[in-house]
């Protein structure tokens, strides 16, 4: 199955296509000589590590950018949008990789944004609503309609992101990452909703960097590698190694937890911890959780989304108030200390939502990156330039950033690439106890193997690691120690030789799953 | 145009080596620009335009709201404005007025003639108390930076006006047998032939500018300006920089009453009126943006002279003041539009929201993804 022989046979199945599509931004070529095949009533993967051109060829196909050359056709037709709102006046609708929600507008009033259901008196709201109502049900969520975005966690935006493309009724249904911030249950429930989809005809079109799970749904994978294509198969044909072969060229593994040894002294050590939910009254969502990680010890936590990992971790980096308990580092109560403090102290935060809490888009991707230990290279009162620039080259290749350099545009990464350096970030601060939160969102194979990697060697030399993940596979490579949390309390805790059916079962979407 | 340099375009920690890249030169180059083709119109239209003695007359003028407007400047980095200046600027003047009168303390039956100095400072420090309460405002109460500052702004010059009842001050001159004369020195005097109030006003500019190109406080500020959460999750004192800007700006505010009144040797309550928006306008032609984490103290320089050169040259060659309030306009809309442009080429331009994006982002932009990955 050449790649020459599919091109050649268009078959009718095939609705919207690319041919030859270069781009181009200023000196970097995205996408070269790239043809792409959408077909009615399939998914078509789409592989790549970060920064291969997948979201670029994305953006062309649904209108959000133009080509620098090369043409798109649709039904055999040539076409070609104008913008997004023509591209989806064509039924051809995406869900973007980074969340494109206001945040201060209700849920309702983001699904149906820029077309709003009229009425003889305006807007008919009731209608509207109504219809939320039913897609959240498919969905299986009980996100009320009237709530505020910026309330709702991220994955639950991702859910809404994904209810209003489901609600534009298109025939081509473009999805960049859209379960980057779900957990397995979510994401078993939006496969169904894609099965229903593919079952009417609609064209799909998929990235993930969560291979397995990808396999799982798709009918034809398309592999992209530096902008250009370097496969395409079969579902039938191919393997999970097939991929990653044609993506990065060598294989990778998540790595194993380093060897059982002495841990050091209790680094972070919580107590108690309780954190209110969003309705005072109402059930905490971090109750009475108590954890003590030791220096060199990797911990990782697993749970659904909503079960209550981002708070814990937000509170103990200082972003939250505990409603009561204590959060000690190398026996000293921080659970006073400012977010500065902490980080002084040694308790550094990668949060969950990069575009929001992890980057300044108005500064160069150096800027960001020493910003958090920024204090360190302040000499008689001014900036050392040469101890900030070694600082940024060195976390730029510590944590294999590509990048044009430190003083690109943070914008002009690719995501993947835009997690690496809040993670370099942090890690420049040297810190005796990291948290990462969802740390491999959004990062292709190779990069995650890197970033375990990092985690691995600096626990090694006495990093204290904490670490979520939605993954199960994420769990059973470089940790010492798995949490699973549930409700916000811990449901139950293994050691590196757990299987993935242990944690599943123990967070409680095994019942879903089976 | 200059806001790239420091936030964008240059290599982190090498402000110097933007100096000698063209193509950035050209962009930062507008504002520069329209400063010398305002300054050849100008003196093809009148002789007396391009002479030195006009050059300092109009720069002094220059250095009263472009004090304002590096205050300003800080502040729009922080991504907050403050409306408050004008007043501030006019009840600094009015205390200066006061403390020259004498004070008299007649729980001891005598009248203190404070030295000039000492008003100086005490003049300083009302502005920066006006701008301690902008900051908490905001800061700590969280009231948007447009409507506390806008309140203030009424106080402070419904303050300025119950010092006299709305009287001026007229003489500032003091009295040798007070030992408080020299009150003047600010306005009339020359260091090398530039007058004292544009020395001080240059001073100010260098120290601004190196505190945001090379302390840790201007990269704080450019961050908290970007992004206010992200900065905060890095350990960037948010509310200590928010706060210590507004006190910054009022302090600037105060020392540009003082050059002002000096200037006249005069001090009214309504002087300033309107000048926070001169400022602004100045900030906004030197390619700041409003939403904050964008822009510097050079091209602030420059907006404030181009706005300044071109009012003083529509004067000078006599066009109605009508005309010149029109003018001024233009050119803040069309410096605007260039920056517009500019940032969008720049490919920040926010994500493609279905039925188009919508204004009530605007504000939200901190929050925003500004490009889909
Ligand atoms: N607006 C832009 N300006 C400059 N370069 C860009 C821009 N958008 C994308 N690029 C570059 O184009 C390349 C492809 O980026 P793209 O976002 O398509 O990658 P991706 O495959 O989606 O990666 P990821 O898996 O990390 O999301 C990258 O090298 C990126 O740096
Ligand atoms: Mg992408």
């Amino acid at each position: 199955m050449s790649a020459a022989v599919q091109i050649a046979d268009v078959s009718d199945d095939v609705v919207l296509s690319a041919r030859n599509v270069v781009k181009t931004y200023g000196s970097t070529q995205a996408l070269r000589n790239v043809d792409f095949d959408v077909r009615r009533g399939k998914v078509t993967t789409l592989f790549g590590e970060n920064g291969a051109g997948k979201s670029t060829l994305m953006k062309i196909l649904s209108g959000v950018e133009r080509p620098t050359s090369g043409e798109l056709t649709l039904d055999g037709r040539p076409i070609s949008f104008s913008s997004s709102t023509d591209a989806r006046s064509y039924g051809v609708s995406i869900i973007h990789q980074e969340l494109s929600l206001a945040p201060n507008l209700n849920v309702r009033d983001n699904i149906f944004m820029g077309r709003e259901i009229r009425s003889a008196k305006g807007v008919d709201f009731a209608e509207e609503e109504r219809q939320v109502r039913v897609l959240m049900k498919g969905l299986n969520q009980e996100i009320d309609p009237l709530t505020p975005v910026e309330r709702l966690r991220l994955g639950q935006q991702q859910i809404v992101e994904i209810a209003r493309a489901l609600s534009i009724n298109a025939r081509i249904l473009i999805m960049d990452e859209p379960t980057s911030a779900l957990s397995a249950h979510e994401v078993e429930l939006l496969f169904r909703v894609v099965h229903d989809l593919t079952a009417r005809g609609v064209a799909i079109v998929y990235i993930s960097h969560h291979l397995e799970e990808a396999l799982h749904i798709t009918n034809h994978a398309v592999v992209l590698r530096d902008g250009v294509v370097t496969a395409r198969a079969d579902v039938e044909d191919i393997d999970l190694e097939w991929i990653v072969r044609h993506m990065a060229g060598e294989n990778f593994n998540l790595g194993t937890p380093p060897e059982q040894r002495d841990f050091g002294d209790v680094v972070l050590s919580i107590r108690d911890l309780i954190v209110a939910g969003p309705v005072r009254a109402g059930p905490p969502v971090v109750d009475r959780m108590s954890l003590d990680v030791r220096a060199g010890e990797i911990v990782c936590i697993y749970g659904l989304m909503g079960a209550g990992r981002t708070e814990m971790l937000e509170c103990i980096a200082g972003r939250d108030v505990p409603e009561s308990g204590s959060v000690l580092l190398c026996g000293q109560n921080v659970a006073r200390l400012s977010i500065a403090a902490r980080i002084e102290k040694g308790l550094a935060l990668v949060p969950e939502d990069r575009q929001r809490d992890g980057l300044v888009q108005t500064m160069t991707v150096g800027r960001n990156l020493s910003l958090a230990s920024i204090t360190s290279f302040v000499r008689h009162l001014v900036l050392s330039s040469s101890r900030e620039e070694s600082l940024v080259d060195e976390s730029i290749s510590d944590v294999h950033i590509k990048t044009a350099g430190g003083w690109a545009p943070i914008g002009s990464l690719s995501g993947g690439n835009q997690q690496k350096v809040v993670i370099g970030k942090m890690l420049a601060t040297h810190p005796k106890a990291i948290l990462l939160d969802e740390p491999s969102r959004g990062i292709d194979v190779g990069a995650k193997a890197e970033v375990f990697r990092i985690l691995a060697k600096r626990a090694e030399a006495g990093l204290a690691v904490v670490f979520t993940t939605s993954e199960v596979s994420e769990c059973l490579s470089i940790a010492h120690r798995i949490i699973v949390m549930r409700r916000g309390r811990i449901a139950a805790e293994f050691g590196a030789d757990a299987t993935k059916e242990d944690i599943m079962a123990a967070s409680g979407e095994a019942v879903v799953a089976a | 145009m200059a806001g790239l340099t420091s936030s964008l375009g240059t290599r982190p920690g090498t402000p110097m080596k933007a100096r000698f890249d063209i193509g950035r030169l050209l962009l930062e180059g507008r504002a520069f620009l329209a400063l010398i083709v305002i300054v050849a119109v100008f003196s093809s239209l009148s002789p007396y335009y391009l002479t030195v003695a006009n050059m300092m007359t109009m720069s002094s003028h220059v250095a009263i709201f472009g004090m304002l407007a590096i205050g300003m400047l800080l502040v729009v980095l922080n991504g907050g404005i403050d409306l408050s200046v004008g007043s501030t600027l006019g009840l600094s003047g009015m205390v200066a007025g006061f403390l020259m009168q004498g004070v008299t303390l007649s729980y001891f039956g005598v009248t203190a003639y404070p030295p000039v100095w000492v008003t100086a400072i005490l003049c300083c420090l009302v502005g920066g108390l006006v701008g301690l309460v902008n900051g908490v405002l905001i800061a700590r109460f969280k009231v948007p930076a447009f409507v506390a500052t806008l309140g203030v702004m009424y106080m402070v010059r419904g303050l300025a006006l119950l010092m006299t009842n709305g009287l001026t001050y007229n003489d500032l001159g003091g009295q040798t047998a007070h030992g408080n004369t020299g009150f003047d020195w600010l306005g009339f005097n020359r260091l090398a032939g530039v007058p004292i109030g544009v020395v001080v006003f240059a001073v100010i500019a260098v120290v601004t500018s190196v505190l945001l190109s090379r302390a840790a406080f201007g990269r704080w500020l450019y961050a908290s300006g970007g992004n206010a959460r992200a900065a905060e999750l890095s350990g960037v004192p948010v509310r200590i920089v928010q706060v210590s800007v507004y006190v910054f700006s009022g302090v600037c505010a105060a020392i540009g009453g003082l050059i002002l009144s000096s200037q006249l040797t005069s001090a009214g309550p309504t002087a300033g009126t309107s000048y926070e928006l001169t400022a602004i306008a100045a900030v906004v032609v030197g390619g700041a943006a409003l939403t904050g984490g964008r822009g510097n103290v050079r091209g602030t320089l420059l907006g404030a002279f181009v706005i300044g050169f071109l009012s003083d040259g529509l004067v000078i060659i006599g066009i109605s003041a009508y005309w010149q309030t029109v003018f001024t306009g233009a050119v803040i809309v069309l410096a605007v539009l260039l920056n517009a442009l500019q940032y969008h080429k720049r490919g920040r331009r926010p994500q493609a929201l279905p039925g188009g994006p919508t204004s009530s982002l605007a504000r939200a932009g901190q929050t925003l993804p500004t490009r889909p990955a």
